[in-house]
């Protein structure tokens, strides 16, 4: 069997699926929403450099590095924002954010 | 010459109008609060503050048997007078003199000279397509008669002020709306057309509106303001309705176009369409603006709002509620006699509402207790026989009682202020008695005034009273006889109600020891006033009796400005001799009955009371007037008021205009807020929806573009 266009893909989408449910499901921790944001930006990568490989383009596979820079600085950003939110809070649970209720 | 006699009052009303502008200024400079200090002694339950529910003041605020409790005038603020008050009255007062003077020159150069008299043109006004108006002001006999009672009355009544309203903070103010009253009255007898009568008309409404509220503390002087506004706006509806019959048939509203052009009009026989009635159109137009003379001189139907414009001061009762302002209806039936005497339909209602007037209302001023009611009660009735003299075409002399009526009538109104000052502010003649040994110079001019006006001969009254009622018995009119009686019997009435007020206030044991000790005349300056008036009440009728009823005078001295029934004058002279004394007689008998009743045999009166309580209760209720206009005019619009308050504008406009949808605005997005549960997930999930959505839509969609 010959790993295919169609098997990489089934992987992404597999991936991105469980990044969506992560954010879903997930009712306790922000950071895991953070995790599951990396998990969808990771299946998109997938998708960028299956296509590049099999469309013989290159800039595809620039791009998933590009997304990837762009990542880290998100995680980074992000992890910075929770520490802070969580002193000031004292908690980090998704329950209790909840401070853009009507 | 002319100018100065109108214009002198307005500029004192100016100036009086500033120095209260800034007297109030000065004594309340930040203007943001109220000052009303209520200590001080009151005498009567009424004080009260200006911020009170303002939800008293409707119309017929009369109960019919509580009017008497609170019959007092003076309304004592314990506040500074404002600066400037004496400077105030002294220029409108030496104004008014001024004028007054100028007045009687100008009556002497138009009547008896025959020179002056003519139209001085001051300023274009409306110029609008076939409407022409311009300020002008038109002398002739008619008006120069009518300038020397105004500015005569109301410089003496000026004077009196001084002395009356010695005890007020207001009183800038009230010179300031005398002398604009003073200054509308004689724009209003000076128009040289229409337009601008009716603006004299309107300012001297809105001056007796405002001296009638000059107490404005007091809600009943609020409820009498806007009544006495309210029933002459029905009266001047008729009047607008008239002038626009005029404009229609003639196309102008100068008096002299008019004049001119009216016997073409009356010769078409031209009908106006009015309320699905065609009438004759000189005769609807006459009896439209009579509708408005009616209002102004408070005729029979449209008087209720007289009696309770005793809540003004007493001397704004003589100045405007007497002598000028309700003449103003008899001064324009005489102004427009040209037309009136076009159309003898319109004056056999004239006739009729003036007799009914003169009858009713002296049957209703039989059982008054108020003292200032009583005269003016007696005003409406005169008012009444000026207007039979009108209806039977013998417009000089309704002029001449007019005349005479200013002087004895206002008279009468000061002297009642001057009993009122000494007892005190008390008003309730049933209080008094005794007073003449305490007041002799107030009895005395009282006296006259009343002889005057019950016509005891010599006196003014007498002459022009009797010209009147032979005028009504040598009419040629379909209610000339009606006329003929009830004036008649209005003038026994008149001299039973005249003295019973002498009787009851003069004479007899004191009914308050309290009140009459400390009673005392009233100052130099009511006294001189009131002095000139009596001496006019005697002299205003003899030396004037032939220039407004003799037929040969008549016609010198009024010429062209008035336009008499050809016949009355001559045919008044062959009355039947003892037809012509049945007035005289009657005043003797009422004189007779009143000294019975009220000095020989005083439990007479309260026996007859007991026994006809029906017929007592119904005159001392003025014919249940108020109540029956309560039920069919007050409250039904009341009603109606409140239904289009409640039902038209709360329910239905606000409640599907603004209300309506700020309130669906309001559910709408309190479910929208109910969205924003500001858990992230769900924000996530709408954000994934619609991005599916997005993509779903350009799947489908895309290829088609």
């Amino acid at each position: 069997m010959t790993i295919g266009l169609g098997h990489y893909l089934s992987v992404a989408a597999m991936l991105f699926t469980l990044g969506i449910l992560g954010i879903f499901l997930n009712r306790k921790n922000i950071i895991v929403i953070l995790m599951s944001v990396e998990l969808i930006l990771l299946a998109v990568n997938i998708n960028l450099v299956a296509f590049s490989t099999f469309l013989g383009d290159i800039v595809g596979q620039v791009f998933a590095l590009l997304v990837l820079t762009v990542a880290a600085a998100e995680a980074a950003i992000g992890l910075a924002v929770l520490v802070v939110y969580f002193r000031n809070r004292g908690s980090i649970a998704v329950e209790d954010v909840n401070l853009m209720k009507g | 010459m002319i100018q100065a006699i109108v214009f002198l009052p307005l500029l004192g009303a100016i100036l009086a109008g500033l120095i209260a502008l800034f007297g109030a200024h000065a004594r309340n400079p930040s203007g943001d609060t109220v000052e009303h200090h209520d200590e001080g002694h009151h005498h009567h339950a009424l004080t009260t503050h200006v911020n009170e529910d303002a939800s008293v003041i409707h119309v017929s605020h009369d109960e019919p048997l509580a009017h008497d409790d609170h019959g007092h005038d003076d309304h004592h603020v314990a506040e500074p007078p404002a600066a400037g008050s004496r400077a105030a009255e002294l220029i409108t007062t030496a104004f008014l003199f001024v004028a007054a003077a100028l007045s009687w020159a100008v009556l002497v150069n138009v009547g008896f000279m025959h020179h002056e008299a003519g139209v001085t043109e001051i300023l274009p006004w409306i110029n609008s397509g076939d409407l022409q108006v311009s300020w002008a002001l038109r002398v002739d006999t008619l008006t120069a008669v009518m300038l020397v009672v105004v500015t005569t009355v109301s410089s003496l009544v000026h004077l009196y002020s001084i002395g009356y309203m010695d005890e007020d903070p207001h009183r800038p103010r009230f010179f300031g709306y005398l002398s604009l009253f003073t200054f509308a009255m004689l724009m209003l007898v000076t128009a040289n057309n229409l337009v601008q009568l009716f603006f004299g008309w309107e300012g001297v409404g809105l001056a007796s509106y405002l001296l009638i509220g000059f107490w404005y503390q007091k809600p009943s002087a609020n409820a009498a303001a806007i009544k006495a506004f309210v029933v002459n706006r029905v009266g001047d509806f008729g009047f607008a309705l008239g002038i626009f019959a005029v404009f229609m048939l003639v196309g102008s509203t100068d008096f002299e176009t008019i004049f001119a052009a009216a016997p073409g009009v009356a010769l078409a026989h031209k009908t106006i369409n009015f309320l699905g009635w065609h009438a004759d159109a000189m005769t609807l137009a006459c009896l439209l603006l009579f509708m408005g003379a009616m209002g102004k001189s408070a005729q029979f139907l449209l008087h209720t709002w007289l009696p309770d414009a005793m809540e003004g001061p007493t001397p704004v009762s003589a100045l405007i509620h007497a002598a000028t302002m309700v003449t103003a209806g008899v001064f324009m039936v005489a102004r427009l006699s040209p037309l009136f005497e076009l159309a003898p339909n319109a004056q056999a209602v004239v006739m009729f509402f003036g007799a009914t007037t003169a009858f009713f209302a002296a049957t209703i001023g039989l059982v008054q207790n108020d003292i200032k009611r009583i005269v003016a009660y007696s005003t409406c009735s005169q008012l009444g026989y000026m207007f039979v003299a009108m209806g039977a075409g013998a417009y000089s002399v309704g002029m001449f009682h007019l005349f005479t009526h200013a002087f004895f009538k206002a008279l009468l109104f000061l002297g009642s202020g001057s009993v009122i000052y000494a007892m005190h502010h008390e008003q309730d003649i049933r209080n008094m008695g005794g007073l003449w040994r305490k007041i002799p110079y107030t009895f005395a001019v009282m006296c006259v005034g009343t002889m005057a006006l019950t016509g005891v001969p010599g006196f003014a009254g007498f002459f022009s009273k009797d010209a009147i009622i032979e005028s009504a018995y040598a009419a040629h009119n379909p209610f000339a006889t009606y006329a003929y009686f009830l004036t008649v019997a209005a003038a026994g009435l008149t001299s039973f109600y005249s003295w019973r007020l002498i009787w009851k206030t003069f004479f007899g044991q004191p009914h308050d020891q309290h009140h009459y000790e400390a009673a005392h005349e009233s100052p130099i300056w009511m006294l001189i006033p009131i002095g000139v008036l009596a001496a006019g009440s005697i002299l205003a009728g003899f030396p004037f009796k032939e220039l407004f009823t003799g037929p040969h005078g008549v016609e010198e001295f009024f010429g062209e400005s008035l336009k008499m029934n050809p016949h009355i004058l001559d045919d008044m002279e062959h009355m039947p001799f003892w037809l012509g004394q049945l007035p005289l007689l009657m005043m003797l008998g009422g004189f007779a009955v009143s000294y019975v009743f009220y000095i020989t045999r005083p439990y007479i009166p309260e026996e007859l009371a007991s026994q006809q309580p029906l017929l007592y209760n119904f005159l001392l209720n003025k014919w249940y007037f108020d109540e029956l206009y309560d039920l069919i005019f007050v409250r039904p619009a009341k009603w109606l008021g409140r239904f289009l308050w409640k039902k038209g504008d709360g329910f239905i406009i606000d409640g599907f205009g603004p209300d309506g949808v700020s309130a669906r605005v309001l559910d709408v997005t309190r479910n929208v807020v109910k969205i924003q549960t500001g858990y992230l997930y769900h924000y996530a999930f709408a954000m994934l929806i619609g991005v599916a959505g997005l993509i779903t839509w350009f799947m489908f969609m895309g290829g088609q573009q």
